[in-house]
């Protein structure tokens, strides 16, 4: 890894081409209040974060990264359209012995805009592109708001589909209770013998009822179960659709055409779809080879749970090496923070230390 | 002269006395009741050290003592990546405990570690903030829990008395050591069925980190073949 002058020359350099590119440079505190990034991040970044307290001002953490702070300063009292750009540390916990750096610099752009989604989604993926194109990195793209339709449209019940829509972020569960709710996996042993004793009528418990969590609440969920085991699995067809879906991983074209296929059986995708057209179309208008970059429908569900449509890496040979570039639309996350407004929003970010060490960015 | 760390005191202390002694070494605190100071008869250029037992992993990591003696949990909890950081000699029969996962016992809708999920997710609608679950192991209960795919958790610290915490009303479930079970059934807690997540006992490790080169290694050949344990050093 680049010393920090070095990954700060480059930080330098890619802040000079963001303004250029018509970004206002902001910035954020490196202490931000925990609590609220803390519900944000993923179980991955919320242990990883350095958490501390501050005697006045409560729980504090070290950034673990801008976007959250940059779309609070956006939503308090941003001017639309905007594109922002910042450099700076973040700070993240390395939980294995590797030579992984706990603090690194991270240089970031930003777009907030209504008017033209497809365009600034290629905007920002082109300005990326380019920039890095002297590295040789390869480009994998996905689309987190196709898999999210996907789930919305299944067939079934709706207490299911927010199980799925959860845990996108965690496939090996998801492919758990995608297994269930298909019906291809039983329910365990407990389950049946407490739906049995439901049935029966019998007293569940003697123990005396301690926490927070209510009679109400439990009753809530007894009846959900109940619910659940008398409601048929997910069609096997639908299931099988869907399992195509998350498996796709091709050429832009090629994975376009087959949506294509698929959301003639699957109508709740056409949208998202008819949105990744617009976006390949976008992306070609600004000199992208969308004939050579991949599409994964799965790209990204491991990664930061605010992304909701579309989702980019750029990556070295090197498989040990983190991204050296990622980002994505989040349009959720400005209406979280918005207090009941919202805005389109989509960026990246890129490490100057990995851009440095992979030979530089003349830029 | 290699240096190996013992607790320094009660059952666990006594109990690894014992093991050595059965094994032709005898452990034994030198001076008075109070002072922290270990003497060793029956093995050449062996240094016993008396140490807190949960301040063990740390030195091992270290490299400051050689050998140690602890229970299995503290040093996977406290370690990152422990097998890189010490090696295990021998498990010594004793110490038992399992870190487990439970809940009240009052929730007749939770007995697995999927329906801890689906409770935290519910539990975070109603409530504004995610399940919390009381422990002293983060690292351990952490990674168990991810590798399940439990989500809507925070874990909050507890460093004793954790089984008291859900009725205190400061958390909604705890991870911690229990033996019997029934330090959690007086304080109307169950186990789930699948939220065992270590079985721990003291065991004896081996510092990757110690300096090896100052005539420790011969130590440990003679320790090793006279008690029988596995010689691959560290």
């Amino acid at each position: 890894m680049a010393p920090k002058a070095e990954a700060w020359a480059e930080a330098d350099r890619l802040m000079a081409a963001f303004r250029a590119a018509g970004a206002l440079p902001v910035e954020a505190d490196i202490l931000q209040p925990a609590e609220v990034l803390l519900d944000l991040y993923g179980e991955d970044i919320r242990a990883r974060a350095y958490v501390t307290g501050d005697p006045l001002r409560g729980e504090m953490m070290l950034r673990p990264d801008f976007t959250v702070p940059v779309v609070q300063m956006h939503m308090a009292d941003g001017a639309e359209p905007a594109r922002y750009c910042y450099a700076g540390e973040v700070f993240r916990k390395q939980e294995h012995l590797s030579a992984r750096k706990s603090e690194y610099v991270q240089v970031g752009y930003e777009v907030f805009d209504r008017a033209d989604p497809a365009g600034a989604d290629a905007e920002v993926f082109a300005l990326f592109a380019d920039l890095l194109a002297p590295l040789g990195l390869r480009a994998a793209t996905g689309d987190i708001g196709i898999l999210t339709e996907a789930v919305r449209g299944l067939r079934t019940l709706e207490s299911r589909k927010a199980a799925l829509l959860r845990h996108i972020w965690r496939p090996r569960r998801f492919t758990q209770l995608l297994d269930r709710f298909g019906g291809r996996a039983p329910f365990p042993e407990s389950r049946a013998r407490l739906l049995a004793a439901l049935e029966g009528g019998a007293k569940l418990t003697d123990a005396p009822l301690i926490g927070l969590r209510s009679e109400a609440e439990i009753a809530t969920r007894l009846a959900a179960l109940r619910q659940d085991a008398a409601t048929p699995p997910i069609a096997a067809e639908e299931v099988a659709r869907l399992e195509d879906l998350l498996n796709l991983s091709a050429k832009s074209p090629a994975a376009l055409a087959h949506l294509g296929d698929l959301a003639r059986d699957m109508p709740a995708i056409g949208p998202a779809v008819d949105r990744l057209d617009a976006r390949l179309a976008a992306l070609a208008a600004k000199g992208i080879d969308v004939d050579a970059l991949d599409f994964e429908a799965s790209h990204g569900r491991t990664t930061l749970e605010y992304y909701d449509g579309f989702v980019f890496s750029f990556h070295a040979a090197d498989p040990d090496l983190p991204p050296v570039a990622s980002g994505g639309r989040y349009d959720a996350l400005t209406a979280v923070l918005g207090q009941g407004r919202s805005i389109p929003a989509v960026g990246g970010v890129i490490r100057p230390g990995l851009v440095a060490d992979l030979g530089g960015a003349p830029c | 002269m290699l240096k190996l760390g013992v607790p320094s005191k009660g059952r666990l202390m006594e109990l690894t006395f014992d093991w050595f002694g059965a094994r032709g070494i005898t452990l034994r605190r030198a001076g008075s009741e109070r002072e922290y100071a270990g003497a060793v008869d029956g093995a050449d250029g062996l240094e016993l050290v008396l140490l807190s037992a949960g301040e063990i992993p740390r030195e091992l990591a270290a490299g400051r003592i050689h050998l140690g003696v602890t229970g299995s949990d503290l040093v996977r909890d406290k370690l990152a990546d422990w097998d890189r950081q010490v090696a295990e000699l021998a498990p010594m029969g004793f110490g038992h405990a399992d870190l487990v996962i439970a809940v009240p016992a009052a929730w007749p809708d939770v007995e697995t570690l999927d329906d801890l999920d689906a409770v935290a997710a519910a539990f975070r609608r109603a409530h504004g903030h995610r399940l919390r679950i009381a422990t002293k192991y983060h690292r351990l209960v952490r990674d168990f829990l991810t590798a399940h795919g439990v989500a809507d958790y925070q874990l909050v610290d507890s460093q004793g008395a954790t089984e008291g915490t859900v009725k205190n009303l400061t958390a909604e479930a705890i991870a911690d050591i229990t033996s019997t079970g029934e330090t959690l059934r007086a304080n109307h807690l169950k186990i789930l069925a699948d939220g065992l997540i270590h079985q721990s006992q003291a065991t004896l490790y081996a510092a990757r980190a110690a300096d090896w080169g100052n005539g420790a290694e011969p130590v440990l050949a003679d320790l090793a073949a006279r008690m029988g344990l596995d010689p691959l050093g560290p």
